[in-house]
């Protein structure tokens, strides 16, 4: 086994926790007009992600820094290609971090507002986003060799807007949304729990449909491919957990519910990793302009370097993360917000 | 149309970097100072059980902590940028680069944004010694943060441990250790460090001076402006000899920033290696008018002896003209020839930068000797302690505008222009467009943050009650939510 694939395995990992770990808050985030009813809805709300998202959202910053080190040229050409894209889900990101902090710390009401605002929009565009950019890598983009040996992404953002895109983009948002609300309803209680029971089973009935419908898209454009059986495999198995996690919802079984949906996250992105396999990026100009995982990869040495310290680290990082979730395993309830000083 | 369509990406480029790098670290040393300031703050509350220690921690964790989640948004922007703007260079040098950025996040960020979110919410769900292993986690995490990407940036100022892969394109990684160990990075870190120490140490001191000249607070404030001061002179030697240790370093591995630091066109020796304080030139810094010189300075800043030869920018010109733009040197000869870096701005940053910093430490002695044995303090002293809190982190923005402006026209020396490293698909329209993105939400968040900060400041520490039996205080009414 080489070790770019080794690496293609580990960025994916991290992509994949990614979308598990961050995709709830994003769904927390959005659901806030949804869920809420006063101030105290919205503070319960958030307080369950309160400790966590910063750690989230890390893995968003440890897979960007491994793409960098193990795929410098996936890096670079998808990261300059997709320019305003990610320049959009940057600001996003900006404003929903300082928004948790901020929101509480003004005077007024309005002030407040102007930062629940930000969390919405903060938490709405990044999975749109990325599901959109990651359903083109696997349709394919415009892209030519360029004569330095690199790749150069030819479209703009708008070429991104296509049709499997938005639907890619629209799934990821919906699979975080209901992510979210599924995890609201496990990490509160009160109405609000309620109130996200009842909503998941509302709009996990819409991403099942936009999911199924991305699935079915995406096997039928790879028919040809090497990796076909596997990915049909992938997706049949993203359906069925997403199908149970709602009626794990309908059944109040809140825990079995989120934990099907992270498994849902697993198969959904494994199918698309697959259907990307043995390339990080496909040219839809030409299949011969295609980035393979061994012309994107680092050399030999960087490679094993940065394998011992994956090694080394993940475990103890999945160990101390475990730790943290544990620690703040409890409920978040009305009381607790209303008695505790903010910070 | 016309306008847009001659933007330079690469100056756009350019400023987009120097503004959000330079906007990033307005908020960097704050997080690496403070955290371990704080770190030390509960260390002594947990030892001494002394409330007014804790109340310290509560009120400086609480500004650190506003600071913090502008240091992490915008460091998002930071990594992404070298693949966005810069992806020639991410290609060319992201063999060696991509590695010390990826352990700095496997190692260091993830243990930085787990522990900082256990030690905000853990106070009544973590053993009192438990919760303060969170925050020196936290600041020992933010520290080696620091050291990986300081040795990522070292490469660029001095790469090490790498050859050139004509087939590929690109340099490759043959030696990790010396990556991991260049001379640039093991004197840049101390310097990086202390530097912030000194800011934090800063803060501390305004913070408190703020209240004492009200009176208010009196006790617990009088010890945070001791430590405060303390640290800030502490801070101040260390950076004051890996400053020293830096500039030999530097002049080592770039001769061309040395000189340009100094502006110094002819080569010289001893005496002649003169520094000048301050000197009026013609604007394009090539002529001097007037200036006031200490004689064998330069030299012995840059060879640590008193007859010691300093190269010139000249000469230096000459040699890298003949080393750099042969045949076959694409991506190292600069597309004007020049090889010098913007002189004005690369004499008065340094300057600037070492100015500020001993101004820092004086306001720190004078202030010491000032607030001996609890003596009255005038209103003005006061005054001056909360000016002065901005001294270091200017200090150590002009460091890096010394630092990264005299690296040109690098991008990493003797390897590839900057010109050379700019992303070759993207116009400079969408680079215009991120530009004034960034500027205007980073200037909204400033005001904002800024605000956030002195109002945390002002309202001082949090009233804790002590219970009268001699018990712990309630960890419950410690805890915080959003």
């Amino acid at each position: 086994m080489e070790l770019q694939y080794i690496w293609f395995f580990i960025v994916g990992f991290l992509l994949i926790g990614y979308f598990v770990l961050d995709g709830f808050d994003f769904g927390v985030g959005m659901s806030i007009p949804f869920l809420s009813k006063d101030d105290t809805d919205r503070r319960q709300i958030i307080n369950t992600i309160g400790p966590v998202w910063d750690l989230n959202e890390t893995w968003l910053i440890v897979a960007g820094a491994c793409l960098f080190a193990a795929f410098p040229e996936w890096y670079a050409t998808m990261f300059s290609g997709f320019y305003l894209a990610l320049l959009l889900i940057l600001v996003a990101l900006i404003l929903r971090g300082v928004s948790f902090e901020y929101r509480h710390q003004g005077k007024g009401e309005k002030w407040t507002k102007w930062f629940d605002w930000f969390i919405v929009i903060g938490s709405f565009l990044p999975p749109l986003l990325w599901g959109t950019a990651f359903a083109n890598l696997i349709q394919g983009v415009p892209m030519e060799t360029m004569d330095n040996g690199g790749w150069l992404y030819t479209g703009t953002l708008f070429t991104l807007l296509n049709p499997y895109g938005l639907l890619g983009g629209l799934t990821v948002l919906l699979l975080c949304f209901t992510h979210g609300v599924v995890f609201v309803a496990l990490k509160t209680d009160g109405d609000v729990r309620v109130r996200a029971r009842a909503l998941a089973v509302k709009s996990g009935l819409i991403t099942i449909l936009a999911a199924a419908a991305f699935l079915i898209w995406t096997i039928i454009q790879h028919l040809q491919s090497d990796t076909i059986l596997l990915i049909v495999v992938f997706s049949a198995l993203a359906a069925v957990v997403l199908i149970g996690a709602w009626l794990a919802n309908f059944k109040g079984r809140e825990g079995v519910a989120f934990t099907l949906h992270v498994f849902t996250f697993i198969f959904a992105l494994g199918a698309i990793f697959l259907a990307l396999f043995p390339n990080v990026m496909i040219s839809s100009t030409d299949p011969a302009f295609s980035m393979s995982i061994s012309g994107a990869s680092s050399s030999a040495m960087t490679l094993e370097f940065m394998t011992w310290v994956a090694v080394c680290t993940l475990p103890l990082v999945l160990a101390y993360q475990a730790w943290t979730y544990w620690i703040f395993r409890k409920r978040v309830k009305r009381t607790d917000i209303v008695a505790a000083p903010v910070h | 149309m016309n306008v847009v369509l001659e933007l330079d990406p690469l100056i756009l480029a350019r400023w987009q970097f120097g503004l959000t790098t330079l906007y990033h670290f307005l908020f960097v040393p704050l997080t690496l100072g403070m955290a371990l300031l704080v770190a030390i703050l509960q260390t002594a509350w947990v030892r001494t059980g002394k409330i007014k220690y804790l109340q310290l921690t509560k009120l400086f964790g609480k500004i650190f902590l506003i600071n913090f989640a502008m240091g992490v948004v915008t460091g998002i922007v930071q990594e992404f940028q070298f693949g966005m703007n810069w992806s020639d260079y991410s290609r060319f040098v992201g063999d060696i680069f991509g590695a010390p950025l990826a352990i700095e996040g496997l190692l260091a960020f993830f243990l930085e944004a787990t522990f900082i979110g256990l030690w905000i919410f853990g106070w009544d769900k973590l053993p009192k010694k438990v919760h303060l292993l969170t925050i020196w986690l936290t600041s020992i995490a933010s520290i080696m943060s620091a050291y990986f990407i300081l040795a990522a940036n070292a490469f660029m100022q001095n790469p090490v441990g790498y050859k050139l892969n004509p087939e590929r394109g690109r340099a490759e990684l043959t030696d990790i250790g010396a990556v991991l160990t260049n001379p640039v990075a093991l004197a840049q870190f101390p310097h990086t460090i202390f530097a912030s120490v000194m800011f934090a140490a800063c803060v501390v001191v305004a913070v408190a001076a703020w209240h004492l000249s009200r009176k208010q607070h009196v006790d617990t404030m009088r010890t945070a402006l001791r430590f405060g001061l303390w640290t800030n002179i502490i801070g101040f030697v260390g950076t004051f000899f890996s400053g020293d240790s830096l500039g030999l370093v530097m002049t080592q591995t770039q001769p061309m920033k040395m000189a340009a630091a100094e502006g110094l066109y002819q080569t010289a020796t001893g005496a002649d290696a003169s520094f000048s304080l301050f000197s009026i030139g013609t604007p394009d810094g090539a002529h001097e008018i007037f200036s006031v010189r200490i004689p064998y300075l330069l030299s012995f800043l840059s060879t640590h002896t008193f007859n010691g030869t300093v190269e010139g920018i000249n000469d230096l010109q000459a040699e890298y003209t003949a080393r750099y733009c042969g045949e076959d040197s694409l991506l190292t000869c600069p597309s004007d020839g020049s090889f010098t870096p913007i002189i004005w701005v690369t004499y008065w940053a340094f300057r600037w930068m070492i100015g500020l910093g001993v101004l820092a430490a004086l306001v720190s002695v004078v202030g010491l000797w000032l607030t001996r044995k609890n003596r009255s303090v005038p209103q003005w002293a006061w005054k001056v302690a909360v000016w002065s809190a901005p001294i270091p982190l200017v200090a150590s923005l002009v460091g890096w505008i010394f630092t990264e402006m005299g690296r040109q026209p690098w991008i990493v020396f003797g390897l590839m222009t900057t010109e050379s490293g700019v992303s070759p698909g993207v116009t400079g329209l969408a680079v215009l467009i991120s530009l004034v993105v960034f500027t205007l939400v980073y200037g909204a968040l400033a005001v904002v943050e800024f605000k956030l900060i002195t109002a945390a400041a002002k309202a001082g520490p949090p009233a804790i009650e002590e219970p009268e039996d001699g018990s712990d205080v309630d960890h419950a009414a410690l805890t915080t939510v959003y």
